[in-house]
């Protein structure tokens, strides 16, 4: 018999209340979250185009060396900075925290909502106001600085847009703050009483990880941000030599927040890759113990190698040497947690859906990406690939194939949830596939051309430096990876047209909370409180029933309206 | 000889491989060394971790196994321990190389050539001993100026000072680069092994001309090097005007053309006597103006140039440097 509890008519979060102060005065966190996930979407749009801007102007023949004027520099300084500072402060570090997390922190808790919804909703109109602050600085500013925003040239000696990128940024940073803090506390109190903490899904292990990095590295930038607008506007010295300051100063604050700011990025991908990898082998998770505490292990060695971005920067050779060490110790748990998700698949049921996909896209990807680092953490190689296009490509095999190919997977894996469809049809896995092809096209040459030497944030190469073919397969490249997340978003976006019945509660077999609330959700999460709690791993609570097209528990309450609709014979 | 400087020879290469240029210093070799020892155990980690994968994923597919896989084990102590310890045991290995490596080459001889190399917005200024200077940047597809000159194998040291903002060092084929800081000394060194022109690249963000602040490295043999020192010497019956030009081209072109033509700044020729308009009003342009422009360049900007301010060059002129600079301006009137 066909589900009737899934109907388009059914009140659900999505229709419950109407009108655009209903969304934009919400308090739910799942609105919230959707509409974090659509700003996010668009700032991504934002800075693939800035990103395609920079590779077209680099494709050999696109610009002559010899005849490039100061306006065309400037333009092309000026796409690299809107697209770093974009993606890193718009898209990635809201990315899967604020707009995965948001949707998904409270119901994987059983909980109808965060600890602090209000404060939820000042977090989303802070990001929103600081958001188009930003964008607004970085497009009509004419601001070349890179995301970095190193003094002196950012004090000194360029535009005044500056200021209101740096207060922008702050405000942002407001918001990361207070979305971390809200996570913490919603954490710790609102687990049900069954779920200790080792009965936590991983997903939220990875989010607590991040929301203590959040809280406690966010104030550091504010701050530093805040002395470059004093030492601009008041002429007060703090990193300008002229006026007795240090810029190396600069570059330790800035690292401070920024190093473990990867992590931020980086381990809610982590997350969902475990939920990814048990839900779609059907298996418990293998080592649940070591990949919880392996983010935690991160999110504390997160703060304590920062100096790795800066063994060339004039610090001591000393300090050089024992960031050197420490950074290696970042490379141990995520190493165990690659290891893991493998191990997990080993005598598994796999399930070719397309979160799984991307989730297999990830362990090559980040296995790149990683290993890389490796690279980087060893002071005599690292000195010849700073600041050379071998960081450009480990970076973005870091944060475009850990976070934002985990970030769309996350978006696949829980699309049912949020708006009732499933996305797993050829299209979407043609966007996976070609993104995965064009990104591997776009960035292995980069790391080829940086370690012969091919110096980033250069608006023009002379052919005779001999990076022409280096440059010409990334281009390419980027136009097939261009291609590939626009279809992957093509196929979301057209699930909204697609007439039938709605996603069963629980389409992949996944054992955490939020597949017991139906898709998608009502206002309150679940429909009868709480649901049950059980391992979040233990795949044999539920099973595959062909006429849900979807998993339903094997030991359903007699007093689930849900399944009692379903399974009459159950009753 | 160590097992370790033994290693590394077998990385030394004449040619550009794959991954780098030719090797033109010394310690370039051992560098490649560190970078392969990683590059190969990266290697075999990665094939592992990917070959794993694609096997369950083919052996344990749903279609094969069905919907309820047969049980198996969610933890080993024991494989968690071993795939924890065996890659720290590589990552202790690589560090230890990094470190002696670059101990060794953050730490120059104290038999070595010092050379001075200044950086500003866009360009290198090299000075040497005998007060022989030569710079380099460029301008149009072309490099000017006669770029960094070395001896063939003599240990040399690159004492780095930056004028106005963070610049970096870099020379692929030498393995080195160092940050140019601000306010403070920074330095590097190498002992060239390879007689031949090398690129220099500034490597860190400068603002819109970056990406110019290119020159080139002339490895020439010890008897050459002694020639080049003493042509490029200050002749000591240069005119202020011949002095002047020699300055204007290692600090101004990067931004001042005398052709007429608009780089960063105005073009500088012709102008000297005339009436400018500058922000806030108009002014004629004399020696004052010309010394005011130099060492204070944002009190009186020329209408169309207030984007795009000068650094001053107080402490790095002398009078006598600004009175060369100023005969020469006004010989390019006359």
């Amino acid at each position: 018999m066909a589900p009737t509890t899934n109907t388009l008519d059914r009140t659900n979060y999505l229709n419950a209340t109407k009108g655009f102060m209903s969304w934009f005065w919400t308090i739910d966190h799942k609105r919230l979250g959707l509409m974090y996930l659509w700003s996010v979407i668009s700032c991504f749009i934002l800075g693939g185009f800035f990103a395609m801007k920079i590779r077209l102007s680099l494709m050999p023949g696109a610009v002559d060396f010899a005849t490039q004027t100061a306006e065309q520099m400037n333009a092309y300084n000026n796409a690299f900075t809107v697209h770093g500072a974009v993606m890193i402060f718009l898209v990635i570090i809201p990315s899967i925290p604020a707009a995965l997390g948001n949707f998904v922190v409270p119901m994987m808790l059983g909980a109808k909502d965060v600890a602090f919804p209000r404060l939820n909703r000042f977090s989303y109109h802070l990001w929103l106001i600081g958001a188009l602050l930003f964008v607004a600085t970085l497009i009509i500013g004419n601001l070349d600085t890179g995301w970095t925003f190193y003094p002196p040239y950012s004090t000194g000696h360029t535009d005044p847009s500056v200021i209101t990128a740096v207060l922008a940024a702050f405000i942002l940073g407001f918001s990361s703050i207070f979305t971390g803090l809200n996570f913490i506390v919603t954490i710790h109190k609102m687990r049900p009483p069954e779920m200790t903490w080792f009965k936590m899904p991983l997903f939220l292990w990875a989010i607590y990880a991040t929301a203590v990095i959040q809280v406690l590295a966010t104030p550091v930038i504010g701050i530093s941000l805040l002395l470059i607008l004093v030492e601009k506007t008041m002429q007060i010295g703090i990193f300008t030599p002229e006026l007795g300051g240090d810029p190396v100063f600069f570059q330790h604050l800035f690292w401070f927040y920024s190093h473990p700011a990867v992590y931020i990025m980086v381990l809610p991908g982590m997350g969902i890759m475990s939920e990814l990898f048990a839900t779609f082998s059907r298996k418990p998770i293998f080592g649940y113990r070591s990949i919880a505490m392996s983010s935690i292990a991160i999110a504390i060695f997160s703060f304590i190698v920062w100096g790795h971005h800066m063994f060339i920067s004039g610090q001591s050779q000393l300090m050089s040497v024992i960031f050197s060490a420490l950074t290696f110790s970042v490379a141990v748990p995520s190493a165990i947690k690659v290891f893991n998700w493998i191990s997990t698949m080993y005598k598994g049921s796999i399930s070719f859906t397309t979160p799984m996909l991307y989730g297999m896209s990830i362990i090559w990807l980040f296995g790149i990406g990683g290993l890389t680092g490796l690279f980087l953490a060893t002071l005599g190689t690292d000195i010849v690939f700073h600041d050379t296009y071998f960081i450009v490509a480990h970076f973005h095999y870091v944060m475009v194939g850990s976070a934002l190919f985990g970030f769309i997977g996350g978006i696949h894996y829980w699309w049912p949830k949020m708006y009732g469809k499933v996305v797993d049809g050829p299209l979407a896995k043609l966007g996976c596939l070609l993104s995965f092809v064009g990104f591997n096209m776009t960035f292995l040459p980069q790391f080829v051309g940086g370690s012969k030497g091919m110096p980033r944030r250069y608006a023009a190469y002379g052919t005779e430096q001999g990076f022409d073919d280096w440059n010409y397969w990334s281009t390419m490249g980027a136009m097939v990876l261009c291609a590939g997340l626009s279809i992957a978003l093509f196929a979301l976006l057209r699930s909204f047209f697609v007439k039938g019945t709605l996603a069963p509660a629980n389409p992949w077999g996944g054992v955490t909370l939020e597949w017991q609330s139906p898709s998608p959700p009502p206002e309150h999460n679940f429909e009868i409180a709480p649901p049950v709690v059980g391992d979040p791993y233990d795949m044999t609570l539920v099973e595959y029933v062909s006429e849900e097209e979807g998993f339903l528990p094997v030991n359903p309450r007699s007093d689930d309206p849900c399944v009692a609709d379903v399974k009459p014979e159950d009753a | 000889m160590n097992m370790y400087t033994l290693l590394s020879m077998m990385f030394q290469h004449q040619k550009e491989d794959f991954f780098f240029p030719s090797q033109a210093s010394e310690n370039a070799a051992t560098v490649d060394f560190i970078f392969y020892f990683i590059f190969y155990v990266s290697l075999f980690a990665f094939i592992t971790i990917i070959l794993a994968t694609a096997i369950f994923a083919w052996r344990y597919r749903r279609s094969k196994v069905g919907m309820t896989p047969e049980d198996s084990p969610h933890h080993s102590t024991t494989i968690e321990l071993v795939w924890s310890i065996v890659p720290s045991i590589f990552m202790v290995m690589m560090f230890w190389y990094g470190f002696e490596d670059y101990t060794e080459r953050r730490t120059a001889p104290s038999d070595s050539y010092e050379i001075q190399a200044k950086a500003s917005k866009w360009q290198w200024e090299f000075v040497y001993p005998n007060g022989a200077t030569s710079y380099g940047f460029v301008d149009a597809g072309e490099y000017l100026g006669k770029g960094l000159v070395v001896p063939f194998g003599k240990n040399v040291r690159i004492r780095l000072e930056s004028s106005d903002v963070l610049h970096s060092f870099s020379v692929p084929n030498f393995r080195v680069k160092m940050d140019v800081v601000p306010g403070r000394y920074t330095d590097v060194w190498f002992k060239a092994i390879k007689m031949g022109d090398f690129p220099i690249f500034c490597t860190e963000y400068c603002g819109t001309k970056h990406s110019r602040m290119l020159s080139t490295v002339h490895v020439v043999s010890e008897e050459d090097f002694a020639v080049w020192l003493k042509e490029n010497q200050e002749d000591p019956n240069a005119t202020p005007v011949d002095k002047g030009k020699r300055l204007f081209a290692a600090k101004c072109t990067a931004c001042h053309a005398v052709d007429g033509s608009v780089k960063i700044g105005p073009a500088l020729n012709g102008k000297y006597g005339t009436t400018e308009n500058i922000v806030g009003g108009t002014v004629m342009i004399d020696d004052n103006y010309i010394r005011k422009s130099i060492l204070n360049p944002k009190a009186d900007i020329v209408v169309g140039f207030e984007n795009v301010p000068m650094t001053s060059f107080a402490g790095q002129l002398s009078d006598d440097d600004i009175s060369n600079i100023t005969a020469y301006l006004k010989s390019l009137t006359e």
